[in-house]
């Protein structure tokens, strides 16, 4: 059995049970243990990079150290975490110069940045350790009914060469998780192109306005639901969708899933189990198609 | 910041900045912008060319450097291989220091200073946890992020009066 670290940052335990409890019932289905550390903290995600990059890529550093101590790779849920946490590791690891000045800056909180261990978002995690056969076999309910736009979100991809996951231009790896779990996965319109999601609380007029073009293109290539990886990206476009009703008297009635709330209910896990209801647009829909 | 020292050199002197001085004006940033398609008020290519003509108050006082969404687009497409996203940051933190200051990034650092975390877990959800079947929070490094807070300076950014 694989152990990781589970990277569960701030929004998702704050405001998304709902992905919590669809992402710890699939992985552990698919035979991956995934452990909870003490003492974790922010990941210090672009909203805390913006006030201090140096102070944000201490902060991971220093919960990178909690996974090293605990001899265990670290795995996020959230790209925002994904992004912040992968994308320190692999800068430290690559720089001694910077290795040695954020060391000075966690001596402080008495650790130390070694280098040893990974950051992986749990995509990254079902390919590597799980593999598309693997994960074929495992289903017991395929979604043959299911049309679903996949959005990656911008921090599962980029700095691509920081976090290689994918091709950050022509990505291929959420299709096939998509289609492994019997889905059809439909092309859209600017299918890469940013939720607006960091903009909320700044500017949520901007961010309206990139959240309404992505549900649209959605709904206009016939999707049944947008599949997400990253709970900014669901915000922006789940709540989001409430607020498109009110400024732009547009209603989209789009569901938002998260990828592992699909793995769930493909690996025949009772949708009452996942607290669904957490979804502010209904995703009734989703379910009866893929009973 | 000293008198006199070129906008330039402070910029690439700080962690995300390095590459500023590569941009040779190309476009490609604008072209891959998602926030510049919608609105005038952003286009990175103009900040940048703002920032190497050393026009530093209207660089730092404006909105544009928070209009960038992180997307990443215009880094991974830069000919020149000047990481923007990361320059957006390296401006937006001299932005910080010098007092400007949007609310909601404020409310981020007193978030991170007083819990540890920007998005607080409330009483209420934690308590749901157990009947939903999610296991119990595990404490957060609270001090340790206080600590470290406290070696880089970042408790010490305020902001500026009527900024």
């Amino acid at each position: 059995m694989m152990s990781y670290a589970l990277f569960l940052g701030c929004t998702i335990p704050a405001r998304q049970p709902n992905y919590e409890l669809s992402a710890r019932k699939a992985l552990t289905k698919l035979g991956i243990e995934l452990v909870d550390l003490a003492n974790m903290t922010c990941c210090c995600p672009p909203p805390v990079q913006s006030i201090d990059f140096e102070t944000s890529l201490a902060v991971a550093a220093y919960n990178i150290c909690l996974a090293e101590e605990a001899d265990l790779d670290l795995v996020t849920l959230c790209s925002g975490c994904f992004e912040s946490l992968a994308m320190a590791n692999a800068m430290i690891k690559k720089d001694d110069q910077l290795k040695a000045r954020i060391n000075r800056i966690l001596s402080k909180a008495g650790r130390e940045f070694l280098g040893s261990k990974e950051v992986k978002h749990y995509l990254q995690v079902l390919m590597d350790d799980v593999g598309l056969g693997r994960l074929k076999e495992s289903v017991s309910k395929p979604l043959n009914k299911l049309k679903v736009a996949a959005f990656y979100g911008c921090h599962a991809l980029r700095p691509s060469n920081l976090l290689k996951l994918d091709d950050p231009e022509r990505p291929r790896v959420l299709e096939d998780l998509i289609e492994a779990l019997g889905a059809e996965s439909v092309e859209y319109r600017n299918k890469l192109k940013c939720c607006g999601g960091l903009l909320r609380g700044y500017s949520d007029e901007l961010a309206l306005e990139l959240a309404r073009e992505k549900v649209a293109n959605t709904a206009k290539a016939g999707a049944d639901c947008i599949v997400t990886l990253c709970p900014f990206c669901f915000v922006a476009l789940d709540i989001g969708q409430l607020q498109i009703r009110s400024k732009f008297n547009e209603f989209y009635n789009m569901p938002i899933i998260h990828y592992s709330e699909l793995l769930s209910l493909a690996l025949g896990v009772d949708p009452k189990e996942l607290a669904l209801e957490t979804h502010k647009v209904k995703v009734d829909k989703v379910i009866s198609k893929s009973l | 910041m000293k008198d006199g020292e070129a906008f330039s050199d402070i910029v690439t002197s700080r962690l995300g900045g390095e590459t500023m001085t590569l941009c040779y004006q190309c476009g490609t940033c604008a072209s891959s912008c998602p926030v510049a398609k919608i609105t005038p008020r952003f286009n990175p290519r103009e900040v940048i060319k703002l920032s190497l003509l050393g026009e530093k108050d209207e660089v730092v006082s404006g909105e544009a450097i928070w209009l960038c969404c992180s997307c990443y687009n215009c880094q991974e497409r830069c000919p020149q291989k000047v990481e923007i996203a990361d320059l957006m940051y390296a401006l937006r933190n001299i932005a910080f220091r010098e007092g400007y200051i949007p609310n909601i990034y404020s409310e981020f650092a007193s978030a991170i200073s007083s819990d540890g975390r920007i998005v607080k877990v409330s009483a209420f959800i934690e308590k749901k946890r157990s009947t939903l079947g999610l296991p119990p929070l595990q404490p957060t490094g609270v001090d340790a992020v206080r600590k470290i807070l406290s070696a880089t300076g970042f408790n010490k950014l305020q902001k500026r009066e009527g900024a």
